[in-house]
C-alpha cells in the first residue's frame, strides 16, 4: 500500500463508507426526515439553496479564519509569556482554565449584548475566545519543558534570551504548536457557528441552519451540519499544509 | 604560574524548600593551560555544579572562579561545553548542529572557514559522510561525537565535559576516549572533565581530582604520569592499576565507607 493511497484514498474510502452506512440505516429503519435525514435527501437541499450556501460559507469561513489568526497571534504571545515567566504561568493558568471552562454558549448572548449590532466583530471574537486556549497552553508547555541543557549550550556561549528563543525554543515548540493548531481550527469553527446560531443576524451557515430549524426544514439542517464538517476538514488540511511548509522552512534554514 | 582554570575557595549552596543545601565547601582547583583535569566523586557531590560555576552559568556564593587570568562573572564565548545528553537540534543536519556556536560567538572565521573546520572535525571523530544526516539517523555514540565537535568548533580555550561518555556502552566509550586524545593532539585546549568512570579519568587526564562527599572539597589530587601517547593497553599497566587502586580508595573514603588509612 503506497503512501499516497494511505493519505488520500483511505480517508475518502472511510468517508464514503460512513455516508453509505448512514444512508442504509435511514432506509433500513425507514426513519422519517424529522428524525434523521438521509444523505440522498441532502443533495436536493444543496442544490436548492446553492447560492445561500456559497454566500453563507464565505461569511462563516472568513470570520473563522480571522478569529483563528487572532487566536494564533494572541495564544502564541501568551504562551511565550507563560513559558518564560514562572510568575505569569502560576498566575495565569487558573484564570485561563476557569475562562476556558465557561460554556461559550453562555458567553455568546453576553458578547452579543456588549457589542450589540457589531455582528462581524462578535463572531470573530467568539471564534477567537474559544480557540486561543489550546495554543497558549501548548506553547507555554513547549517552552517551559525545554530541557535545561538545550538552553545551557547556548547560554554558556553568552547567547541572549532572544537568540535562545529563536534558535532553539521556537523550533522545538513547533510540533506542540501544530498539534494545538489542529484543535484550534475546529474549535474556531464551533465558535463562529455558535454565534451565528445563538445570535443570528441572517449571516453565515449558523444563521442558515437556524432558518432551517424555524421553517422545520430538517434535511437543510442536516445538509448544513455536513457542510460545516466538510469546511472543517478543509481548514484542518490547510493547517496541515502550513505545518509541512513551516517544518520544511525550519529544517532548511541554517540562518 | 598562572592557571587556565583556577578555583579559589569556592563555596556554594542551593536554596531549597527545607533550607540551604551546601554542595561545595571551600573548593580550590588549579588547572594549567592545555592540561586535562578529571573530577571524580560520589554521586550528588556537586560535580555538575562545578561545571556550571566554571562556565559562568552560575556564580558561587563565596570564592572566585578564574579563567585565563580573568575573574568569571558570567558566560563567556571562550568556553565549550558538552553534556551526557548530546542535545543536538533534531531539525538541523549534523553539520548545521556543529556550526551552531559560530552563529552565537563572534569569530574571525568566515562562514566557509567555519564549515571547512566543521567538516574537518567531523572527519577527525569518524563522522565523515554524515554531515547532511539528521541527528535521529545517528546512533548515541555518533551523536556524542557530533556534540564534541560542536563544543570545540569555535576554538574555545576551555572545554567543559559533564559526563559526556556516561550513557554510552563500554566499547563506544573507549573509542571516544581515543577520539579525545586525537582531538587534543590536533589542537590543544584546557579540559575539565566530570566523570564517574575512574578508568576514563586515568586514561584521559593529567590530574584527577577526587571530591569529597557533599559539601565537596578537593579531597585528593592524583597526578597521572603516563608518558607518551596513551593507548588503552596502558590502563592495564602496573602503574595505571596502582593509580586506579588509589582512586578507588579515595572514592570509598569520600563515600564514608572505610576508615582513613585502612588500605
Amino acid at each position: 500500500m503506497n503512501d499516497k493511497f494511505l493519505k488520500i484514498g483511505v480517508p475518502i474510502l472511510f468517508i464514503v463508507a460512513v455516508i453509505a452506512i448512514w444512508e442504509w440505516l435511514v432506509w433500513f429503519y425507514q426513519l422519517p426526515n424529522y428524525r434523521m435525514a438521509s444523505p440522498s435527501d441532502l443533495i436536493p437541499k444543496f442544490w436548492q439553496f446553492r447560492e445561500l450556501f456559497v454566500v453563507a460559507s464565505w461569511e462563516t469561513l472568513w470570520r473563522t479564519v480571522v478569529g483563528l489568526a487572532l487566536a494564533v497571534a494572541f495564544g502564541t504571545g501568551l504562551g511565550m509569556i507563560m513559558g518564560f515567566s514562572r510568575i505569569a504561568r502560576e498566575g495565569l493558568y487558573p484564570l485561563l482554565v476557569g475562562f476556558n471552562a465557561i460554556p461559550k454558549a453562555t458567553v455568546v448572548p453576553i458578547v452579543a449584548l456588549m457589542f450589540v449590532g457589531q455582528h462581524d466583530f462578535n463572531t470573530v471574537l467568539i471564534a477567537f475566545m474559544i480557540s486561543f486556549f489550546p495554543i497558549a497552553v501548548s506553547v507555554s508547555i513547549g517552552l517551559s519543558t525545554l530541557e535545561p541543557e538545550y538552553r545551557d549550550i547556548l547560554r554558556a556561549l553568552g547567547a541572549s534570551k532572544f537568540t535562545i528563543f529563536w534558535k532553539i525554543a521556537l523550533p522545538k515548540t513547533l510540533p506542540e504548536f501544530f498539534g494545538a493548531l489542529k484543535v484550534a481550527v475546529t474549535l474556531a469553527f464551533i465558535g463562529t457557528n455558535l454565534m451565528e446560531i445563538v445570535s443570528p443576524h441572517g449571516r453565515g451557515l449558523g444563521a442558515l441552519f437556524d432558518s432551517g430549524r424555524i421553517s422545520a426544514d430538517y434535511p437543510l439542517m442536516f445538509a448544513i451540519a455536513v457542510h460545516v464538517a466538510a469546511l472543517g476538514i478543509l481548514l484542518f488540511l490547510r493547517g496541515c499544509g502550513a505545518r509541512a511548509y513551516l517544518r520544511g522552512w525550519a529544517e532548511r534554514a541554517p540562518s | 604560574m598562572t592557571f587556565q582554570i583556577e578555583l579559589k575557595g569556592v563555596t556554594h549552596a542551593y536554596r531549597t524548600a527545607s533550607g540551604p543545601l551546601p554542595v561545595l565547601d571551600n573548593l580550590s582547583l588549579q588547572i594549567p593551560e592545555h592540561s586535562f583535569c578529571a573530577v571524580v566523586g560520589p554521586s550528588g557531590c556537586g560535580k555538575s555544579t562545578l561545571t556550571r560555576l566554571v562556565s559562568g552559568l552560575m556564580r558561587p556564593d563565596q570564592g572566585e572562579v578564574w579563567l585565563s587570568g580573568q575573574k568569571v562573572t558570567g558566560p563567556r564565548p571562550t568556553v565549550g561545553m558538552a553534556f551526557q545528553n548530546p542535545v543536538l537540534l533534531e531539525w538541523r543536519t549534523i553539520l548545521e548542529n556543529v556550526l551552531l556556536p559560530l552563529e552565537i560567538v563572534k569569530t574571525p572565521m568566515s562562514r566557509a572557514e567555519g564549515e571547512a573546520r566543521a567538516r574537518h572535525l567531523l572527519e577527525l571523530v569518524g563522522l565523515k559522510g554524515f554531515e547532511g544526516k539528521k541527528p535521529s539517523e545517528l546512533s548515541g555514540g555518533m551523536r556524542q561525537r557530533a556534540s564534541l565537535c560542536r563544543s570545540i568548533i569555535h576554538k574555545p580555550d576551555v572545554l567543559i565535559l559533564d559526563e559526556p561518555f556516561g550513557a554510552l556502552d563500554a566499547f563506544t566509550r573507549e573509542d571516544l576516549w581515543c577520539t579525545m586524545h586525537d582531538l587534543r593532539a590536533e589542537e590543544p585546549f584546557t579540559c575539565l572533565l566530570i566523570t564517574h568512570d575512574l578508568r576514563e579519568s586515568v586514561f584521559l587526564a593529567d590530574q584527577v581530582v577526587v571530591l569529597s562527599g557533599r559539601p565537596a572539597h578537593a579531597q585528593h589530587i592524583l597526578h597521572v604520569d603516563l608518558q607518551g601517547k596513551r593507548t588503552l593497553d596502558d590502563l592495564y599497566s602496573q602503574k595505571a592499576v596502582e593509580m586506579l587502586a588509589v582512586l578507588r580508595h579515595q572514592i570509598q573514603l569520600a563515600q564514608g565507607r572505610v576508615p582513613e588509612g585502612a588500605a
